[in-house]
């Protein structure tokens, strides 16, 4: 076996102990805090973006509560906006409703008179028209030509008796 | 890792051809042998390799790491929570050694499952010298924290006092093996893996044409093998970590 060849054990613990040894040092001063270094910024960096991140949510939910207040606000502006309009909107009808309809009663009034002018000429006119022919007809009949006075009060009884 | 026929045994290749140092660079210090030798060599190599791989993927020091970043991390963060888990906050001033120890045997066993190259891991002498300073490092360590009271690591808390007659000896021995075990578990490891490959590549140079059988089974070993590089290069840190936490917080 080789190994237990002990020709070579001096030089084997020499270029373990000089290699190792120079290993170690590179390594402890050199490449090492290289290492963690970079580990140490990356988790820098890491913790620093989550930081931002969680900083980013709280604005943005703030942000969102105040959209969302915004928005009722607004909505009751408009709710109020459109009642108020409503409202305008139905005392104008009320209004123009009355006016025509006064204007109807007006108009209607207006008529009914001129109708019972017309029908009290119209009375006026049946009654003279009834005593001429009453008078008429009683010189016809009778040959007695009756006074203005007793023709008229009778058709005047007459037409009450009528209705 | 050369194939030299042996030509006594008859079998094509020698499994143990792989295993032998040989200088590149002959120094000699007075009486000590200090040659440059292939062991050193692929040491060299696997250092080199690790601060490479380390520090060309992170030269970019990318926010979202590529690919060689992110192995470069994740081998970073693995042995940065092996030891946060198993030694605890005071851990992390070894976290360098730790780290370096980790990275020189994953590499120095991947690396050794290069055709022709060496696996200097495979050697007791080294995995052994490794096992020892940390042996020794994490007693020191636990005597200057604790001072007498580190003794108390060989009697189970608790326990019957008249039990340490029996406890207090298994607990040394147990305690005193564990650079041998240490050591000897990436050494025989290794060593093992690598005397499959080359016995299996004897069978295939042997068999002709049923070759492809321990061909077949040498892709399987081979597979298993890097899954042993990494395996045991993981253990020997974890348990470096283990014996660690013991001397800082006394079980």
């Amino acid at each position: 076996m080789p190994q237990l060849d002990p020709e070579f054990f001096v030089s084997q613990l020499f270029w373990l102990v000089v290699v190792f040894a120079t290993l170690y040092f590179l390594m402890s001063k050199l490449v090492l805090p290289r290492i963690s270094e970079v580990l140490e910024e990356r988790q820098d960096k890491v913790d620093d973006d989550l930081a931002r991140a969680e900083k980013l949510r709280i604005e943005a939910e703030a942000a969102l509560t105040e959209y969302e207040e915004a928005l009722a606000v607004a909505r009751e502006e408009a709710a109020g906006v459109l009642k108020q309009a409503t409202d305008e909107m139905k005392a104008q009808a009320v209004e123009q409703q009355s006016a025509f309809s006064r204007k109807l009663a007006e108009q209607s009034k207006e008529a009914e008179d001129r109708i019972l002018a017309a029908k009290t000429e119209a009375l006026g006119n049946l009654k003279s028209v009834a005593a001429e022919a009453a008078v008429a007809a009683t010189a016809k009949l009778i040959g007695v030509t009756p006074g203005d006075g007793d023709v008229s009060k009778a058709v005047d009884t007459s037409m009450e008796g009528q209705g | 890792m050369a194939e030299a026929p042996n030509g006594e045994s008859g079998f094509p290749v020698d499994p143990m051809h792989q295993f032998e140092v040989q200088a590149i660079v002959p120094i000699h210090v007075g009486d000590l042998n200090l040659s440059f030798t292939n062991a050193s060599l692929w040491m060299v190599i696997s250092a080199v390799a690790i601060l490479l791989f380390l520090g060309l993927s992170m030269r970019g020091r990318a926010l979202v790491p590529g690919r060689m970043q992110s192995m470069a991390e994740l081998c970073y963060e693995m042995i940065a929570n092996m030891v946060r888990d198993n030694v605890g906050q005071e851990g992390r001033k070894y976290f360098p050694f730790i780290f370096s120890l980790f990275m020189f045997l994953l590499f120095g066993n991947l690396l050794g499952m290069i055709p022709g190259s060496f696996t200097f891991t495979s050697h007791i002498i080294v995995t052994f010298a490794m096992a020892i300073v940390i042996f020794l490092a994490v007693t020191l360590i636990g005597i200057m924290r604790h001072g007498t009271k580190f003794l108390s690591l060989f009697f189970p808390h608790g326990a019957p006092l008249w039990t340490a007659v029996i406890l207090v000896p298994i607990e040394l021995i147990s305690y005193l093996s564990r650079p041998i075990s240490l050591s000897v578990r990436l050494f025989a490891n290794m060593m093992a893996g690598h005397i499959l490959l080359k016995v299996f590549t004897g069978f295939i140079l042997l068999t002709g044409v049923l070759g492809v059988i321990p061909l077949a089974v040498l892709i399987g070993i081979t597979a298993l093998e890097f899954l042993v590089a990494v395996l045991q290069a993981y253990i020997f840190t974890i348990l470096t970590c283990v014996y660690l936490h013991d001397a800082i917080h006394l079980h």
